[in-house]
C-alpha cells in the first residue's frame, strides 16, 4: 500500500515536471554572470541590469519570445549552458577559438579593447611587458584577460580573482600594482567613488587569438536555429536604432567596434 | 557452576548465519553492482579521454596545487593544534571569564562558514591598510598565503579545542580522584593518566578534522591562493574538459583515503592493550 502510494506520488511529480517543461517551451532562458558592471550586474535589490541585459531583452522582443534570466558564476557558465540550465549566454563572453570548441557563438554584439589600471601614484608608464616587469597584476580568472596577462606579462606575478569586484578591492587596498580588464569595466569603476584610488594607464591592442572577435552570445553546439535567430535579431536591432539607444544609455562612444 | 560455563558458551557462539538469498542480500548485491558499474564507467571514460598533451601541460600544475593544499593543511593543523591547547584549557577552566571568552571563540568559528572567515580576513582586514601599516602588520596581511594560514588555523583551532575537551572529559572523574589520592600532581595526572586515554578517544575526530580541512581548503582560490582546486579550475577554464575535475576528485579521494588508513593504523597500534 505504502509503496503503491509512493509510486503514485512519483508518477504525479514526473507528470507535473513534464507539464511544467511543456509550458516553459516558449520561454528562452538566458544565462549571465551578474557581477560585471556596466555590462551585467545585480542591483542592491537583486535585479539584473546592464548593457548585456538590455541587449538581451531587445533581442527577445525582436524574436518575439519571452526571456528569463539565470545568474551563474563565471567559472561554471559554459558547463551550465551545456547542462541545459539555460539556452544562451549573454554575459560579455569573448568569441575565442578555445570556447568555440565547446559552444557555438553568434556574431559579436560589441567589441572593446582591454586596458590596464593602476593606483594614481604608480610608476608604471605603459602596458608592455617591460613596463609591468616585477609588478603584481590582478585579473579575473578564466577570462581572456587572464590568458593574455599570463602569456604576455611573464615577468610579473599574475593573481586570478573570482570576479572583478575582488581585484578592484585589492587594487584599492594596495595588494596589487595594476589590474587588467576590459576598458569599459575599468572605466566604469574608475569613475565610481570606489575607483578614486586609481587611474587608467593605457589600452592594450587586442590579440585575436587570445581576445577573440569581440563578445558574442554563446549557444549549445549545433543549436543553429537559435543562433540564426539571434544573429538576425542582432542585425535587426543594429538597423532599427534599438542598439544605439541602449549603447547611448551606457556609453559615450559606440562599443560595437570596427 | 558447569551449567554457567555451558551457558556462557552458548552466548559466546552466535548461531550460524542463514545463507540463501533474503531480500537484504539481493538489494545489497544489486547496489554493489551499480557502484561497480559506475566505477568501471569512470575508468573507461578516463581511458577514452586520455590526452597525453593535456597531461604533460597540466600534471606539473596539479602537482604544484597538491603541494599548496598539503602544506596549507599541514601548517594550519599544527598551528591550530598549538592554539587549541589554551582554548581547551579555558573551556574547562573554573574562571567564568575565560570560559565565556573561549566559548564565544569556539561558537563563532564553528558557527560560521570557513569561506566567510577567509573572505573576512583577506578582504576585510585589507580595507584597514593604513591602520595595519601603523602597527606593522600590513606585510603579514598583504600576502594571501598568510591570510589563508591565519583563517584556517583559527578555524581548525576551534574544532580541535572541542575535540580535545571532549576527549579529556570522556575520561571518568574517578581517574583524577584516584590519582590525587596517590599524591600525584595535577599536571602529572594529566600527562601520564588522562591524556593517554583521552588521545585514543580523540584520534578519530582528529583524523576527521584533517580530512575536513583537506576538503575545506578547496575554497582558498577565492583569495588567489592556487591550490589543487584552483589549478583544476584553471585547467578546466582552458580546456573545458570535465576530466580535469574527475582527476581532482580522484586526487582528493586518494589523499583522504591515505589519511584514513594512516589513522586506522595508528588506532590499531595504540589500542593493542585493549584487545582481548
Amino acid at each position: 500500500m505504502r509503496i503503491g502510494m509512493r509510486i503514485a506520488l512519483a508518477a504525479s511529480a514526473i507528470a507535473l515536471a513534464i507539464g511544467a517543461a511543456h509550458a516553459e517551451e516558449k520561454t528562452l532562458k538566458i544565462g549571465t554572470e551578474g557581477a560585471y558592471p556596466p555590462f551585467n550586474n545585480l542591483t542592491s535589490d537583486g535585479k539584473l541590469e546592464g548593457f548585456d541585459i538590455d541587449i538581451a531583452k531587445a533581442l527577445c522582443d525582436e524574436m518575439k519570445v519571452k526571456c528569463e534570466f539565470v545568474t551563474q558564476d563565471w567559472d561554471g557558465i559554459i558547463p551550465a549552458l551545456q547542462a541545459g540550465k539555460f539556452d544562451a549566454i549573454v554575459a560579455s563572453m569573448s568569441i575565442t577559438p578555445e570556447r568555440m570548441k565547446k559552444v557555438d557563438f553568434t556574431n559579436k554584439y560589441y567589441n572593446t579593447p582591454p586596458a590596464i589600471a593602476a593606483p594614481k601614484d604608480t610608476d608604471i608608464k605603459g602596458v608592455t611587458k617591460e613596463d609591468l616587469a616585477g609588478k603584481t597584476i590582478g585579473v579575473q580568472g578564466s577570462t581572456t584577460h587572464f590568458n593574455y596577462s599570463e602569456q604576455t606579462y611573464t615577468d610579473s606575478t599574475i593573481k586570478p580573482y573570482p570576479t572583478a569586484q575582488e581585484y578592484q578591492l585589492d587594487l584599492a587596498n594596495g595588494r596589487l600594482d595594476a589590474v587588467n580588464d576590459d576598458i569599459v569595466v575599468v572605466q566604469q569603476w574608475l569613475d565610481s567613488p570606489e575607483g578614486a584610488c586609481c587611474k587608467l594607464v593605457g589600452l592594450i591592442k587586442p590579440v585575436e587569438e587570445i581576445h577573440g572577435k569581440g563578445a558574442g552570445i554563446a549557444v549549445r553546439k549545433g543549436d543553429d536555429e537559435l543562433r540564426e535567430k539571434l544573429n538576425a535579431a542582432i542585425t535587426a536591432i543594429r538597423e532599427n536604432g534599438k542598439y544605439k539607444e541602449i549603447n547611448d544609455k551606457y556609453f559615450k562612444f559606440d562599443v560595437y567596434g570596427g | 557452576m558447569s551449567s554457567a560455563v555451558q551457558n556462557s558458551e552458548v552466548v559466546d557462539r552466535p548461531p550460524p548465519q542463514a545463507r540463501g538469498w533474503p531480500r537484504e542480500r539481493v538489494v545489497g548485491n544489486a547496489l554493489v553492482a551499480i557502484w561497480a558499474l559506475f566505477g568501471l564507467g569512470l575508468l573507461l571514460f578516463l581511458i577514452r579521454a586520455w590526452d597525453p598533451e593535456l597531461f604533460a601541460k597540466y600534471a606539473p600544475l596539479y602537482l604544484h596545487g597538491i603541494g599548496v593544499t598539503l602544506s596549507l593543511v599541514a601548517i594550519s593543523i599544527v598551528l591550530g593544534a598549538i592554539l587549541s591547547l589554551p582554548i581547551a584549557y579555558a573551556r574547562m577552566s573554573r574562571n567564568s571569564v575565560l570560559r565565556a571568552l573561549s566559548y564565544a571563540y569556539v561558537y563563532f568559528f564553528r558557527g560560521t562558514p570557513l569561506l566567510a572567515q577567509t573572505f573576512l580576513i583577506y578582504y576585510g582586514f585589507g580595507s584597514f591598510r593604513p591602520f595595519l601599516e601603523t602597527i606593522g602588520l600590513w606585510t603579514f596581511f598583504r600576502e594571501a598565503w598568510y591570510c589563508a594560514i591565519l583563517a584556517f588555523s583559527l578555524n581548525t583551532a576551534a574544532y580541535q579545542a572541542e575535540i580535545l575537551r571532549g576527549a579529556i572529559e570522556s575520561v571518568p572523574r574517578g581517574q583524577w580522584e584516584s590519582a590525587a589520592s596517590l599524591g600525584l600532581s595535577k599536571f602529572l595526572t594529566l600527562r601520564k593518566i588522562i591524556l593517554p586515554q583521552a588521545l585514543i578517544v580523540a584520534l578519530r575526530p582528529y583524523g576527521n578534522e584533517i580530512i575536513l580541512m583537506i576538503k575545506g581548503s578547496a575554497i582558498v582560490a577565492i583569495i588567489t591562493v592556487y591550490d589543487l582546486m584552483g589549478e583544476t579550475r584553471r585547467a578546466y577554464s582552458r580546456t573545458f574538459d570535465f576530466q580535469t575535475y574527475i582527476w581532482a576528485a580522484l586526487i582528493y579521494l586518494s589523499m583522504v583515503e591515505t589519511l584514513r588508513h594512516g589513522v586506522e593504523w595508528i588506532e590499531r597500534r595504540i589500542t593493542r592493550h585493549l584487545k582481548r
